[in-house]
């Protein structure tokens, strides 16, 4: 058995957060930068230039990214040969807390559907754990912003919609979004499970890397034909039509009752801010 | 390029054309979700509603030495309702991003107002165009306080004009 410190955890969760929210990912910048090359409006090229001088700026650490800071989710893998002596979850929240106050970042956590008054400091966050093989403790991070979330959805379709059905729900909920989520976006979807497993599978996808692909030869197809589809589209940067709506899209399954075929459609801004730690 | 200079006027909004990219310089408010439900109960909101412009953001706080920190707009749907009665007060720009409702585009017309969005996610980039900021109304409501922002040069494409035209119509809109 190993022990693991929580201070090293409410550590390196301060230090994710502030880090994510000032520096994008550099595989996610390659991927604006060719955009730009693709694009033919001035208009579309505009907005996509404005994204990575954007980045620029927020790499200086003055300000960040985008203002709104998001709500921290955690996917949490602890290996079954760690111990801790105390509450992790609390560890994980003083993280956020003193990431969001030392990072200059937005506190957008409200404690009631309709009282609605902030918590302060950005808790709680919500946090999905998984006991697994091991001695570590890892943690997915992600500041996950609202404007995005707002535009995802779960269906439960039926088996004979099959993969026809699946796409059509993806398409027709990126054309309702338009440019409300900030796109390009990544689409994030989860098929199979239940309701919330599903929901689960589709905010996991959006944690892989953004060039890998799914290692099911059908997922993984409909994950290319999806990423073709979603741009032909012309939803374009913000909804101001053009040739680049997705950056990716990434499809995580799970076996399923033989009378459903959930799917979740988790939509991520292209201020794509996440990071795993390894404890 | 258009440069538009507060506090807005008719003449100004029938000159904007959608697509367009307009530069303002001036006095601009902050107003979000929460802000509007009690600006719109207001009998005497502490600025002018007439000519003014109000952008839908919520900014994350400021270090010493810089005014605001990332100050991106949000989406703008949310307020579609919330804006019909401070339009006919006179607010005449609205900048967020987005589209927004029908019925939000007909009384905007109606009211001679102009919707304006600028680059979602740019909050460093947009935040560097605001010389300073001042919290006015509802401090309780922290970021989502009206603050008062001199702007300089301040970038936004046309999105909604007078005339009925959307920045986000397009050919192979099958939605």
């Amino acid at each position: 058995m190993r022990k693991i410190s929580l201070h090293e955890v409410t550590e390196k969760v301060k230090e994710s957060v502030i880090k994510i929210n000032y520096n994008l990912d550099q595989s996610l910048v390659a991927l604006i930068q060719k955009a730009i090359q693709n694009e033919i409006k001035d208009l579309s090229k505009s907005i996509l230039s404005d994204i990575l001088e954007n980045q620029e700026i927020a790499r200086e650490g003055k300000v960040p990214l985008c203002q709104d800071t998001g709500v921290v989710v955690v996917f949490l893998e602890i290996g079954r040969d760690v111990f801790f002596d105390g509450d992790i979850y609390e560890s994980i929240n003083e993280g956020v807390r003193q990431g969001y106050s030392e990072g200059y970042l937005r506190k957008s956590i409200v404690n009631h559907p309709f009282n609605r008054v902030n918590t302060l400091d950005n808790t709680p966050a919500i946090i999905h754990t998984t006991i697994v093989p091991g001695n570590t403790l890892k943690l997915k991070i992600t500041s996950k912003g609202g404007g995005s979330e707002n535009m995802s959805k779960v269906t439960m379709l039926t088996p004979a919609d099959g993969i026809e059905g699946v796409k059509k729900l993806v398409l027709d909920q990126i054309l309702y979004a338009g440019g409300k989520p900030c796109p390009p976006i990544i689409v994030g979807i989860g098929i199979g499970g239940n309701l919330e497993k599903s929901a689960l599978l589709a905010k996991e996808s959006l944690m892989r890397d953004l060039d890998d692909e799914s290692n099911d030869a059908i997922i993984a197809q409909l994950e290319r034909d999806l990423y073709k589809e979603i741009n032909a589209l012309g939803v374009g940067p913000m909804g101001v039509g053009g040739e680049t709506t997705c950056l990716a899209v990434k499809i995580n399954y799970y076996p399923m009752h033989i009378a459903s075929l959930p799917v979740a459609i988790n939509i991520q801004c292209h201020s794509a801010r996440h990071t795993e730690v390894i404890i | 390029m258009i440069s538009l200079h507060t506090p807005i006027t008719d003449k100004d909004i029938t000159a904007l054309r959608v697509g367009e990219k307009v530069s303002i310089s001036g006095t601009i408010y902050t107003a979000r979700d929460q802000a509007h439900i009690r600006l719109i109960e207001e009998k005497n909101p502490k600025f002018l509603l007439d000519g003014s412009v109000i952008f839908y953001v919520g900014p994350t706080p400021n270090r010493d030495g810089i005014p605001i920190g990332a100050s991106g707009p949000t989406s703008s749907y949310r307020m579609d309702k919330l804006a019909v009665p401070l339009m006919e007060r006179g607010l005449k720009l609205m900048i967020g991003k987005g589209d927004r409702s029908k019925e939000f585009q007909i009384e905007m017309i109606k009211n001679k107002a102009v919707y304006l969005i600028a680059t979602g996610g740019a909050g460093a980039l947009l935040s560097s165009r605001i010389k300073s900021s001042k919290i006015i109304m509802y401090d309780d409501l922290k970021s989502e306080a009206i603050r008062e922002l001199e702007v300089e040069d301040f970038p936004c494409f046309v999105a909604y004009d007078i005339y009925g035209g959307s920045i986000f119509e397009r050919e192979n809109n099958n939605g």
